[in-house]
């Protein structure tokens, strides 16, 4: 038995069986993430003893036969944005360093309070602040297909590591795409919810109205069974959706017939790689052969999302991101007087992709631009958000590529910041209009994986999920290894 | 505009990021295009309003772990630069 190439819940079926123990199950991982980690980086804190420690309370748990929780024993990672109570919360970034978080945020209290151990804190993108794990303030993470590559990003150290086999499962955000581009540069599943599907309390704030916790696996079931522990309405979050939460891997049944997909051509346009596109199109011809009806649509106002996307998300970042001022919390430049505490706390503590983004942001809300750049914005996003409602009258779900490229190298897209944001073309429009949107693998394109974006309704995650499993039930590219160098058997 | 975001931005890293903000500037001017002289702004994704909660004091952090993330303090205090300039003696 290999339990590395084990899904989360055929980890959590061997633990019920007690056919392996929990101890045995973080060890394995443990050791694989010491062999790995040199190569992958994906990880910016562990904590291996505590996690052994947990693990053998789990065990001793079920040995007296105790209530264990729906995922009792099984070692997760969480993105480091994410609040852990005890353990750094560094977001990436040299301001955020040395901070140790005094609470959990609601989405680790529920993996908590069902039993998961939290193996560590992965690496991402400054304040999830990019697309390829280079702005972190620490270290890239590279791509287990091809470690001279990103994993994509922002939470590129999440997608890497469940890759890498690292970790079964892990906690992403996504706001413009960061659980669902890393998932397709690295051949995982990853799942962004509905806008206020997971409480966002303990999530580090990039972008309020877009931001937004997610599930990265192997496979669409362990993205139903994670988050049918992390969602639910949080008195502590008052944009968390009041619907109720139903169990998500009730929905996992291999049947599409008859079901509507809409395919957006603006997805398959220029910028969008050969490969991927081939990729996606032998896919699609796979959900037809499955009984899906597959069918050619527009969604008109797709062009403009990067443009929308990157005056909203900034204007929240400049907002949100006022509250590092060198005071409560985090770095302090030395300074003599207040003003130069803030220019050189703010100055130094932030990379420059962050800068970057402030003082963008900052423009977009100043006296005089407001109208022209944030609420023309704005705008758009109600015109984007049209395009769907009426997409889905006539349509259960859309199609698309998750990325319109494979992975590309370090480096490569570093100095035009432009180039980067292209990057998130076809994931920033669910984001818009607060979608729940998938990746799953689909294919390969010159030895790199290839994800395909579903994207449905407002609360419509049962379905998608049904339908990746579905896919996934036919198909073997989510059970593909990557083939990282130094890895033993 | 970094001073208005109280971002302290050196010289050098000036020259590098004014061509770069000017062309993400020059992206943005795309959406001039759109006609949406109809249209309302969304702010916000969900048709929530005024989530309430019962107004119950619920246990929170302690100001020991608060003050514990200080860069600087002095007692329960945070400590800070002087914000108002000292008086002259006689004035």
């Amino acid at each position: 038995m290999n339990l590395l190439e084990e899904t989360a819940s055929g980890i959590l079926r061997l633990l019920q069986a007690r056919e392996v123990s929990s101890r045995e199950v973080v060890e394995a991982f443990l050791e694989r993430l010491e062999e790995a980690e040199p190569l992958v980086q994906a990880f910016l804190s562990v904590r291996a003893e505590e996690a052994l420690r947990e693990a053998e309370e789990a065990d001793r748990k079920r040995a007296r036969g105790e209530r264990v929780g729906l995922l009792e024993g099984l070692p997760v990672a969480i993105k480091d944005n994410i609040a852990v109570r005890g353990l750094p919360t560094t977001c990436g970034s040299r301001i955020l360093e040395n901070f140790i978080s005094p609470y959990d945020a609601t989405a680790v209290e529920k993996l908590k309070a069902e039993g998961a151990i939290i193996m560590g804190k992965t690496n991402l993108d400054e304040f999830a602040m990019g697309s390829s794990c280079e702005n972190s303030a620490f270290f890239p993470t590279r791509n287990p297909w091809d470690t001279s590559r990103v994993p994509g990003g922002s939470s590129g150290g999440s997608a890497a590591a469940v890759a890498a086999r690292e970790i079964p499962l892990a906690l992403g955000s996504d706001t413009g795409g960061s659980i669902r581009q890393p998932a397709a540069l690295c051949g995982v599943t990853g799942l962004k919810p509905t806008y206020g599907r997971v409480s966002r309390y303990g999530l580090v704030a990039f972008a309020s109205s877009l931001d937004q916790i997610g599930p990265l696996g192997r496979d669409a079931e362990d993205c139903a069974l994670c988050l049918s522990v992390i969602a639910g309405r949080d008195p502590r979050d008052a944009t968390s959706a009041p619907h109720e939460v139903p169990d998500y891997t009730a929905h996992l049944v291999p049947e599409i017939r008859g079901l509507r997909l809409g395919i957006p051509r603006e997805y398959f346009s220029r910028g969008v790689e050969t490969g991927v596109r081939e990729a996606v199109e032998e896919a699609l011809s796979i959900l037809a052969d499955l009984g899906a009806e597959v069918e050619e649509c527009s969604l008109p106002h797709t062009p403009y999302g990067v443009a929308a996307y990157y005056l909203i998300a900034p204007a929240e970042a400049s907002s949100n991101l006022a509250r590092y001022d060198g005071v409560r919390y985090g770095y302090r430049a030395q300074a003599e007087d207040y003003l130069s505490l803030y220019l050189r706390t703010r100055g130094q503590g932030f990379g420059r992709e962050v800068r970057r983004r402030i003082i963008l942001g900052t423009y977009a809300l100043s006296s005089g631009y407001y109208d022209q750049y944030y609420l023309k914005a704005q705008k758009v996003r109600t015109l984007i958000r049209r395009d769907f409602d009426q997409a889905f009258k006539r349509y259960d779900l859309l199609v698309t590529p998750t990325s319109p490229t494979v992975a590309f190298r370090l480096g490569e897209k570093v100095e035009d910041p432009l180039a980067m944001y292209l990057s998130d073309v076809c994931t920033i429009p669910p984001n818009l209009a607060g979608l729940p949107a998938i990746s799953i693998p689909c294919g390969f394109s010159a030895g790199l994986p290839v994800g395909m974006q579903l994207i449905g309704p407002l609360f419509s995650e049962g379905l998608l999920l049904q339908v990746a499993y579905a896919f996934q039930q036919a198909t073997d590219f989510h059970r593909r290894r990557p083939p990282l160098g130094g890895v033993s058997e | 505009m970094a001073r208005l975001a109280r971002l302290g931005i050196e010289g050098e890293e000036a020259d590098l990021l004014v061509p770069q903000i000017t062309r993400i500037l020059e992206y943005f001017t795309q959406l001039e295009e759109v006609d949406t002289s109809e249209i309302e702004p969304t702010f916000h994704v969900l048709p929530l309003a005024n989530a309430w909660r019962e107004d119950k004091p619920a246990p929170g952090l302690s100001p020991q772990e608060i003050l514990a993330l200080a860069p600087d303090r002095e007692g329960d205090y945070f400590r800070v630069p002087r914000v108002l300039e000292e008086r002259e003696a006689g004035e």
